[in-house]
């Protein structure tokens, strides 16, 4: 499942939702990307692509079930204004054995870090500014390109 | 064909969308971007370094030979920084 929405997310209830009533679940996990202020930042402000973060979000969501056996998976992004620590993202994934559902909640991470369509700009002190791609989150997203 | 920009490649543009009838012979992403760049000094700014454009046909990510035709929804953006 995805979500896209501009409110924060609760993570213990959103775990609960997802695993409730599947006793075939053995290991849940979940990551929360959060506003990080490396100093000055007042606030972040994301933009997305509506209809094409949705698009992109389940497709990202449908190639971690297709790679990993997952019971449940669950994808919230947020949009609009933010301030240094409020959550920006959620993943939570669910599998009869844990190192699927690391693996996956990894996977999905990188995945939408470099294939959703959203833009980060930052106001600080000294004004605003749009954040620039990172190489590393290329690269990131090249460990889990299939071979063969 | 409806374009779409989006982050500083909107703020170049100075809008968030329009409307375009390009002519024909226009039938890739790169010709439209040939075309729209041609058209005024603000579409110039936009795709004067087309190393940091990307750009989706229809809500999906595409190349510079994917095919565009009336009707189609062209984004332009810079790369995603999501998450």
């Amino acid at each position: 499942m995805i979500r896209v929405q501009r409110e924060a997310f609760d993570v213990g209830r959103e775990i609960a939702a997802l695993t409730a009533g599947n006793t075939r679940i053995g290991g849940v996990a979940s990551f929360v990307g959060l506003v990080r202020d490396l100093g000055g930042l007042r606030s972040m402000t994301l933009e997305h692509y509506a209809g094409m973060t949705e698009r992109q979000l389940e497709k990202i969501d449908a190639e971690a079930h297709r790679r990993w056996p997952l019971e449940a998976s669950l994808i919230v992004h947020r949009y609009g204004r933010l301030e240094p620590g409020e959550p920006i993202v959620l993943t939570i994934t669910a599998s009869a054995h844990r190192q699927a559902a690391f693996d996956s909640c990894n996977f999905l991470m990188d995945w939408l870090k470099t294939e959703a369509p959203f833009w980060k700009r930052e106001e600080g002190a000294d004004g605003e500014r749009w954040v620039a791609a990172r190489t590393d989150d290329d690269e990131a997203r090249e460990r889990w390109r299939e071979t063969g | 064909m409806k374009i779409l920009y989006f982050a500083w490649l909107r703020d170049k543009a100075g809008m968030s969308e329009c409307d375009v009838s390009p002519p024909p012979g226009i039938a890739t992403v790169g010709q439209l971007i040939d075309w729209l760049a041609a058209g005024d000094d603000r579409q110039a700014e936009v795709f004067a370094d087309r190393s940091v454009v990307r750009f989706a046909v229809n809500q999906d990510f595409a190349e510079a030979d994917t095919p565009v035709g009336p009707g189609d929804e062209v984004a332009f953006f810079p790369p995603v920084t999501g998450g």
